[in-house]
This record gives structure tokens, C-alpha cells and sequence, in this order.
């Protein structure tokens, strides 16, 4: 047997590199599972059917997948142009941040004037938060990767500061803050269910992004700053001002995720809101192949993972990282067996019959 | 009350020591043309192994071979990942730490699921009680042999040089009949080997014990490092040393009663900031390694 590499990578084969990666996952998970003491097969069902089988559980999907739409979708609009934002988790906090500090200080607003103020506080903020590290790669050349990863344990720390802080809970004395004002909580979608119009926000833009990046110039401009650079320049496209502008928009969109998660879900600040949705959201990006409907159907799939996970931690005694493993794994074996499509297994040996036939 | 310089600059090297082991390992990679943002979970799976076998062994020795079994291991992942499949080595990067975490979380919660803390028999320090000189052995080994040996490996050695030369110009290595593949692989999974002795650090000198979120961004600051040392093993060094200072400066003036009105937390993110000034400052135009962040294909 000879591993050869293909003349061409052919496309058919890509929806069955992720069949054969989703198979592959499922084993590799099986083992662990086991180790638990839990059925594989019964955690699979757990961890994709089942909370699809109710209407709560189907609310609580959608609920989860709502902050991961947000950072996924921050991230893969960096990674369209080049630009390698890992910086979401931070980004993230930064809104959750931004948009406490209306809730805090100006409890009395209407919710007709408050909603909009920390929707766009918390934008802000995450755009805050991304430009330090857009700046440097600017004006000084400096790998964003690194500068964007550093900020995210600040932010973690400028959170828990202000919740030990002037934030602290004064009833409680808890390091969670006081709750938002009346008018700072995002109304449910639906009578009686969890999921707040954060979700309504992060679909429309799902549906933005998706137009610009396909049917504007300036999303071929975008793209194609992404994947041939030195073309997209000589082309007469500013590369550095396109990653500019789309670090500053990646995390303003991480930004609002945030405000969102705090505004629809919290109604308070508190040191555990983020729960890695940044990480997570490199995951989403890349899964989602970088593209809006790709992120929003990954999103939703990590979200039912997620969701089964903590329903499987109960049920069946299997730690929710479980939920985590699985994501990872999956994201692991996706980009390993779609690079693998590269490589074609010959049998040289049969070959050389089949040439002596013939 | 006068201000404790020795011992400031004692706690110093101990904050260094796994920056150090987690950078040089980082060095090795990236000489090598890969990035590797696994970093972060090869040294929290090297921190988890390390205790587990520890704590099951009683021999914190053993949990240090283990700790850097672990991370040939996640070494390898990266490499078949990025050298054999050429992904993307961000995505790679990312994607080995969230698995390496969440693996080691999850079994840590199913074999301590008690919740208590379980105190393993730990490295004691060596010359016990000699204030400056009081340090653990992987101290002493991180900046008196490892460095040095580094040093010496990347500028003298065969391997060295097989090792700069795929990272800079893989094309002319593999003319000139190096194996470019084969070297890389060598290169993640003995960087991979350091990074988790490095994170077993803190669990089987420092602390004794391991605690969810332990490793807490140090590998990105050994990236950060990294670039700010320009790929040499001694500027490298330094700037371990500089966050060390930073870090145990924070520390000590968190007790002092001139600084008592600052935030804990603001304290503990100094040192990070001024990883990222100094980045900022010294970290302009530097010249990356010629293959970095690309796979290598014969045309």
C-alpha cells in the first residue's frame, strides 16, 4: 500500500471526509465514555436527540447556541481577510463589561432607549477591546495572535476586579454585580421560553454577513485580502486597511455577543459569563468553513452537544467536559481528514496485476 | 520596613522556571516553522499527568517522566496535524489545547470526583534555607543545563542546524537531503516534552496539588516570549526572567501596605501588560523564521 499525493483535490470528497470524521469522533469518544461507566451509544443519544425531543430542550439549544453564533462569527470575519483574532474570548468580556456599565449606573432608562444604549455600550466595548492588538499590527507590524490571546486572561481579570471591586454585590456581598435596571433585560422570543431576542440579533446578523461576503464587492475585496494577498495588493485592495476594519468589526460583533449573553440572560455581571465562548468560537469559525450559514449550523450543533452534555451529567454520571471533548475532537478530525483528501492510497501490488492483465 | 529584594528576586526565578521550560520548548517548534498554540494545553495535560501519576505513584520523579511522555504525545498530535496534513496551524493550535484541557478536567473529575485536594509527595527545594539559593531542582536544571544545552544544540549541533534549516528554507534542506518531515516531527515532540515538564512544574514542585484553570494563560505569555526574544535562547530567557520579576513584584507589593488600596486583580494583570508593552517596543519588525506557519510539500 503507497500513500500518493492527488493532482487535484477533488470536491466530492468533501462531504464524505466529514461523514468519515463525525464517524471517527464517535469512536475515538467511545473509549473515554466507557471509562466513565457510561453507554456510548446512550451518551450519543443524549448528547444529539435528545434535547431536540422538547420543546424546552429545543429552547435551551437555541439558548446556548446564541453567544456562539455571536463569537463564531467574529472570529471567521477576522479569518476572512487574514486576520487571526483569537482574542473573541476577551472581546467578549469587554462587551459584557461595556454593557453593565449603563445597567449599573443608569438603572431608570426605559427599555426603548436602554436596550439600544448597552446593545451599542457593549459593542463598543469589544471593539475597544480588539483595538490595541489591530493597532500594533498596523502601525508596527506585531503578530496579532499573541497580542489578542494576552488580553483574553486580562479581561477575565479586569472582570473579576470590578466584581471584588466597586461592583461587588452590595445586598449580597457576593463578587456577582447588583442586577441591571428594569429596562436592560431583552425580552423573550417567546412567551414562557428562555431565548431572548439576542438570537433574533445574532440571525440578522448572520443574514448581513452573509450578503456582504457574497454579494458586495466589498466582500470579494474581503475575501480575496484573505486568500491571495500579495494578488488582492497588486489589484490595488489596501490589505491592512481591510484587516484593520474587520478586527475593530470582529470584536465589536464578539462585543455584542456579550451584551447580549448579560442583557438576555444574567440581567447581572457575573465572573463566570463567558464560559469559554471565545475558544469556542475559533471552533464554530472553522467548522463553519468561515461562512455565515456554516457558523450558524455549527453553532447550533455545538449548542445541542452542549446541551445533551449537561443533560448526559446528570442522567448518565458523565462529566459535562465530555461535551467539550467531543467538540474538540470533532474540530480535530474535520480539518485532519478534509486536508487528508490531498493523499490517495494505491495498491501497488494490484496495480502492477492489473497492468500484466491488461 | 525595608524592601525585600533578595527575596523578591528568589521568587523571581521560581515564577520564571516554567515560562522557561515552556519557551525553550516553544523555540524548538518554531525554529522548526511551527507555531504551535498547542502550548497551552500540552502544559495543563503536563501539569495533570504529572500529579496523577504522582499522586498514584508517591514518586513525584515518575510523574515528571510522565508528564513529558504526555507531551511527546501532544507533540506528535500537532505534528501529523500540521507537518503530515498541513492544517492550518492556528486552527490545530486552538483545537489540541480546548481537547487537551477538556481532557484532562474530565478526568480529573472522574478520578477526584470527591473534590478534595489530593497533596502529592512533591520535589523539595534544594539548600533549604539559604534564601536565595533555596530553589526546586527544575529550577536549577531550567536555567544551568537546559538553557545552555539549547543554546548550544541550535547553534552547534547537527540537529541544530537541520532544525534551523527546515524552519528557514525547507526547499533547500530537502535538496541538500535533510528530512524535513522527520525533523519537524522531532522538533514538536521534543518541544512538546519541555512544555509539559514545564506545566508539571506547577503542580509537582509549587503546589503539590493540581487546580482547575492552573496553567492560566502562561503558555500564550511563552509565545509572547518567544517573538519578544527573537528566537534565541538567551533573550528568551531574559524575558522569562522579566515576567518573573514583574509577576513577583506584583506579589510582594501586593503586601505592602503603600499598594494595599490597588486591586488584587489589577496587580496580577501587570505582568501580562507589560509582556505586551515590551512586545510593542521591542517586538517591531522582527524577522520571523523564513517557513513559519507554512507546511511543506515537495513541488
Amino acid at each position: 500500500m503507497k500513500i500518493l499525493l492527488r493532482a487535484s483535490e477533488s470536491r466530492w470528497l468533501a462531504p464524505l471526509a466529514v461523514a468519515a470524521a463525525i464517524v471517527l469522533t464517535l469512536l475515538l469518544t467511545a473509549g473515554p465514555i466507557r471509562l466513565a461507566g457510561a453507554n456510548p451509544l446512550a451518551a450519543y443519544e443524549r448528547y444529539t436527540v435528545t434535547p431536540l425531543t422538547t420543546l424546552t430542550g429545543l429552547g435551551e439549544v437555541l439558548l446556548t447556541a446564541t453567544p456562539l453564533i455571536f463569537t463564531g462569527l467574529a472570529v471567521a470575519i477576522a479569518f476572512r481577510v487574514g486576520y487571526f483574532n483569537i482574542g473573541a474570548e476577551g472581546q467578549f468580556l469587554a462587551g459584557t463589561i461595556a454593557a453593565a456599565i449603563p445597567g449599573l449606573y443608569l438603572p431608570d432608562l426605559p427599555a426603548i432607549i436602554a436596550l439600544p444604549l448597552a446593545l451599542a455600550s457593549g459593542a463598543l466595548g469589544g471593539a475597544a477591546w480588539a483595538f490595541l492588538p489591530a493597532w500594533l499590527k498596523r502601525h508596527a507590524h506585531i503578530d496579532e495572535v499573541v497580542t489578542t490571546l494576552l488580553l483574553n486572561p486580562v479581561a477575565l481579570l479586569l472582570v473579576q476586579g470590578l466584581l471584588n471591586g466597586p461592583w461587588r454585590n452590595p445586598e449580597t456581598g457576593f463578587p456577582d454585580s447588583a442586577r441591571f435596571g428594569d429596562g436592560y433585560i431583552l425580552p423573550a422570543m417567546d412567551d414562557g421560553s428562555r431565548v431572548h431576542w439576542g438570537l433574533g440579533l445574532a440571525l440578522a446578523l448572520v443574514v448581513i454577513t452573509w450578503i456582504v461576503m457574497s454579494y458586495t464587492p466589498l466582500g470579494l475585496r474581503l475575501r480575496a485580502a484573505g486568500q491571495a494577498p500579495p494578488a488582492a495588493r497588486f489589484s490595488g485592495i489596501r490589505v491592512s486597511t481591510l484587516q484593520w476594519r474587520s478586527a475593530l468589526i470582529s470584536g465589536a460583533v464578539a462585543g455584542l455577543g456579550g451584551a447580549s449573553q448579560v442583557l438576555g440572560v444574567q440581567h447581572q455581571l457575573t465572573a463566570s459569563v463567558s464560559n469559554g465562548y471565545g475558544y469556542t468560537g475559533v471552533v464554530v469559525a472553522t467548522l463553519g468553513a468561515l461562512a455565515a450559514g456554516g457558523v450558524l449550523l455549527v453553532a447550533l450543533l455545538l449548542g445541542d452537544i452542549a446541551v445533551g452534555a449537561q443533560n448526559a451529567s446528570i442522567v448518565l454520571q458523565l462529566p459535562t467536559q465530555m461535551g467539550a471533548i467531543v467538540s474538540s475532537t470533532l474540530l480535530l478530525t474535520v480539518v485532519a481528514l478534509l486536508a487528508a483528501r490531498r493523499y490517495r492510497l494505491t495498491f501497488p501490488r494490484f496495480a502492477k496485476k492489473r497492468e500484466e492483465d491488461t | 520596613m525595608s524592601f525585600p529584594l533578595l527575596a523578591v528576586l528568589a521568587a523571581t526565578l521560581t515564577i520564571a522556571t516554567p515560562l522557561v521550560w515552556a519557551a525553550l520548548g516553544a523555540i524548538i517548534n518554531e525554529r522548526a516553522g511551527i507555531l504551535n498554540l498547542g502550548i497551552e494545553g500540552t502544559m495543563y495535560a503536563g501539569a495533570f499527568v504529572g500529579f496523577l501519576t504522582a499522586a498514584y505513584s508517591g514518586s513525584p520523579m515518575l510523574g515528571l517522566g510522565a508528564a513529558a511522555v504526555a507531551g511527546v504525545l501532544a507533540g506528535l498530535l500537532m505534528a501529523v496535524l500540521t507537518v503530515t496534513l498541513g492544517v492550518n496551524q492556528h486552527v490545530a493550535g486552538i483545537g489540541t489545547t480546548l481537547l487537551l484541557i477538556a481532557a484532562s478536567d474530565f478526568s480529573n473529575r472522574l478520578l477526584f470526583s470527591s473534590g478534595s485536594q489530593e497533596v502529592t509527595e512533591k520535589f523539595t527545594r534544594w539548600f533549604a534555607g539559604t534564601g536565595f539559593f533555596s530553589q526546586y531542582p527544575m529550577t536549577y536544571v531550567a536555567f544551568l543545563l537546559l538553557a545552555p544545552a539549547l543554546w548550544w544544540v541550535l547553534r552547534s549541533s547537527g540537529f541544530g542546524l537541520r532544525l534551523r534549516a527546515v524552519g528557514e528554507n525547507p526547499e533547500a534542506a530537502d535538496a541538500a537531503g535533510i528530512p524535513v518531515a522527520r525533523t519537524r516531527y522531532a522538533a514538536l515532540m521534543i518541544g512538546g516534552a519541555l512544555m509539559a515538564m514545564g506545566g508539571a512544574f506547577l503542580t509537582l514542585s509549587l503546589l503539590g496539588s493540581f487546580t482547575l484553570d492552573i496553567v492560566s494563560g502562561r503558555g500564550w505569555i511563552c509565545i509572547a516570549l518567544v517573538i519578544f526574544g527573537r528566537w534565541k535562547v538567551w533573550p528568551v530567557v531574559a524575558g522569562a526572567l522579566l515576567f518573573g520579576f514583574t509577576d513577583a513584584l506584583q506579589l510582594q507589593l501586593a503586601i505592602t501596605p503603600l499598594f494595599s488600596a490597588v486591586p488584587n486583580e489589577l496587580m496580577i494583570a501587570f505582568p501580562y501588560l507589560v509582556v505586551i508593552a515590551a512586545l510593542a517596543i521591542w517586538g517591531r519588525g522582527v524577522r520571523y523564521p523564513g517557513a513559519y506557519l507554512t507546511p511543506y510539500r515537495r513541488a
